[in-house]
């Protein structure tokens, strides 16, 4: 038992230290991690509630307790009142403050004032044609990226390697009939047949999270099944089998683990693609229901002002671009750190 | 060779009914059905009377086999994708496929000469990487392709607007359309310089992806053949390094992208519903998106099977050819 889950403990340390010495690859996942602690904190990172409030002598976390005033004024009144910078000044008493994110503005907030700014001190990324901070829409933006990545690629992994299992485990009719079905999701155009079902579903982020996951697990079904070609005929499995072993037991616990590389491979490209896929529908307006931002519908705006307003542009397409290219780095670092001719 | 050819097109049969079969469920799918939506449209216009609109509901069902059981329906439906009878459109009762037609020369000058330019690019570039592997020329090449393989098209296309076609920066390329506006009755040379200028903008955003993938695949290829044996023995006969590269390694990498165009075809076809959309050229792609749009089924699920059917054409004259082409390969 203990020597089982050492073998795979030094596996995927050796995979680390190729993975480690690839500059690019490292770079990238650097960038992935950013990315999601931009998601993960994009409360704290951008919003129209102060973090932090010091009002006679209490102190008090709108963000946390979803306070809407200390004292006499809203947060809104507050931050018209003054520039939006970090510390604002006096609440009503001597020696209040308040401490507002970086990005004092929330991805909703309308001020048609201030419609299609370019970007300036209070609005580093400019605004839209609502007047909404972009910046602040971007980082919440990062959430849907995110999501939609990874929940799609977790619905499409998990098809995949069932699928994938069963061809491979069973042979015979069961490859048959996954081929086949393969076959017909590799011929249909993908991204049509996308666009096609998520216009006909009521508009939801998980509506384009299942129909992604549900449309791109050929890549993993293709390798998993190859995979158990491969290892339904190694010794050990054939040693199990001849102890007794169930063929879920078989397929589960022997023969899964040592096809996960290729997965986890084309799992992470699979994140570039759900995230290029979902900024694609955003961008053609069949993506998540606004007022919810995304970076494909900062994209799609920026279409109807595309003679000035650069800045809805090429910020949102940065964003896109930088996390696709991202992934596809950790990708093509991990695929070569798992190359086996390292291990020989 | 027969024999697989014959168990090869066998196998298209389970692979035609499942196509037809996804098709007609997504129309299932759909909220409501073909009828109600179409009555929907018809009620927008001066049709109110709730008889005459039952009469409507009436027709289009029996026209469309909804009163009948859902089997048969896809029997039906089935029937009518092997006579190629796609019905009319919702939006102007033109026949699907007279629609179609006239769209669909427009999309393959497209995706023809941005597959063309595709392979002609790619194929050099990658051959360079793979006879100077690891040096700095090929490192700043596999890098520049692979984030122009990250670069997203649509977002490419916007930028490739803003800073050409007008507005604040260069105003070098027209962004609408195909042709200029009376270009029919032009001459010829006038005509085809009058197209091409219309057709870079476009032809840029569908060809660089396909270039980035397509030269990183050729130098994978290339490095695979070059370490082969038939290589060292072709080097050690004296054969200089041209004809080894170009004769001996070139002609056998080249098969698995060859064959790789099959696959090329709905991935282009992605690409030109997002393009074509941007740039408003009418071809098949702004066609589906226009049906997706305006919920015309019959249009959608025309263009769904038609370029399903295709492809899997493609997929199958690609597996013969390299079953043909590759002796290494086994028929079993």
């Amino acid at each position: 038992m203990r020597q089982q889950r050492e073998t795979p403990h030094t596996y995927w340390r050796m995979v680390w230290k190729h993975f480690r010495q690839k500059h690019l690859a490292v770079a990238g996942l650097a960038v992935t991690l950013f990315f999601f602690a931009v998601a993960i904190f994009a409360p704290l990172l951008a919003n129209d509630r102060p973090i932090l409030v010091r009002h006679s002598g209490q102190w008090y976390w709108p963000i946390f307790s979803g306070l809407e005033r200390v004292g006499p004024y809203h947060w809104k009144e507050l931050k018209r009142d003054n520039l939006p910078r970090i510390y604002q000044g006096d609440l009503g008493a001597p020696g209040d403050f308040a401490v507002w994110p970086l990005v004092p503005y929330s991805a909703t907030e309308y001020d048609l004032l201030a419609s299609l700014e370019p970007p300036t001190v209070q609005h580093w990324f400019g605004t839209d044609d609502r007047g909404r901070d972009v910046l602040s829409r971007m980082i919440y933006g990062a959430r849907i990226s995110l999501s939609v990545g990874f929940v799609a690629v977790g619905i499409a992994v998990s098809i995949g390697i069932l699928l994938g299992a069963l061809a491979g485990y069973f042979g015979g009719w069961a490859d048959q009939l996954v081929s086949r079905l393969i076959e017909i999701l590799l011929t249909i155009p993908t991204f049509f047949m996308i666009i096609a079902i998520i216009a006909f579903l009521p508009p939801s982020i998980y509506n384009i999270m299942v129909v992604i996951g549900l449309t791109g697990w050929t890549g993993v079904a293709r390798f998993v099944r190859a995979e158990f070609f491969k290892l339904k005929q190694l010794d050990f499995v054939l040693a199990s089998r001849a102890l007794g072993a169930s063929s879920a037991r078989l397929i589960f616990v022997h023969m899964l683990p040592n096809a996960m590389a290729p997965v986890l491979v084309s799992a992470v490209f699979g994140i570039a693609g759900a995230i290029l896929t979902e900024s694609s529908l955003s961008f053609l307006g069949f993506g998540v229901p606004p007022p919810t931002p995304s970076w494909g519908d900062i994209l799609s705006q920026s279409r109807d002002y595309i003679e000035f307003a650069w800045w809805l542009t090429i910020f949102p397409g940065v964003a896109i671009f930088t996390s696709i290219t991202a992934y596809n780095l950790v990708g093509e670092g991990l695929r070569d750190a798992m190359d086996p001719k390292l291990f020989r | 060779m027969a024999n697989y050819i014959i168990k090869r097109l066998l196998q298209v049969i389970p692979t035609l009914l499942g196509i037809t079969l996804i098709t007609f469920l997504i129309i299932q799918l759909a909220p409501g059905n073909p009828a109600t939506l179409k009555l929907q449209m018809a009620g927008q216009g001066e049709m109110g009377e709730s008889a005459i609109a039952q009469q409507i509901i009436q027709q289009t069902k029996e026209l469309y086999g909804l009163d009948k059981p859902l089997i048969v329906q896809y029997l039906l439906w089935v029937k009518r994708v092997f006579t190629l009878d796609f019905g009319n459109s919702f939006k102007d009762h033109r026949p699907v496929l007279a629609k179609i037609a006239e769209r669909l020369p427009i999309t393959i000058q497209l995706n023809v000469i941005s597959i063309v330019l595709v392979y002609l690019i790619a194929i050099p570039f990658g051959v360079y990487s793979a006879t100077h592997a690891d040096t700095f020329s090929d490192r700043a090449l596999t890098l520049f392709f692979f984030f122009l393989y990250s670069l997203p098209s649509f977002w490419v296309a916007v930028l490739l607007i803003m800073f050409f076609g007008g507005g604040d920066f260069l105003d070098v390329f027209p962004v609408y359309g195909i042709s200029s506006i009376g270009a029919d009755s032009w001459p010829f040379f006038r005509w085809l310089t009058d197209r091409l200028w219309h057709l870079i903008l476009p032809v840029t955003c569908l060809t660089y992806g396909g270039l980035a993938y397509l030269s990183r695949l050729t130098r994978a290829e290339m490095l695979e053949v070059i370490r082969e044996d038939y290589i060292r023995t072709a080097r050690a006969k004296g054969l200089s390094e041209r004809v080894v590269i170009f004769k001996h390694a070139l002609r056998n990498a080249l098969l698995p992208i060859i064959t790789l165009l099959a696959f090329l075809l709905p991935a282009m076809f992605g690409g030109s519903v997002i393009i074509e959309s941007i740039f408003s050229i009418p071809g098949m792609g702004q066609l589906g998106f226009e049906s997706v749009l305006s919920r015309d089924y019959p249009v959608i699920m025309a263009i769904t099977t038609i370029s399903a059917l295709l492809t899997l054409v493609g997929l199958l004259i690609s597996d013969i050819l390299y079953a043909t082409l590759d002796p290494r390969i086994k028929l079993e």
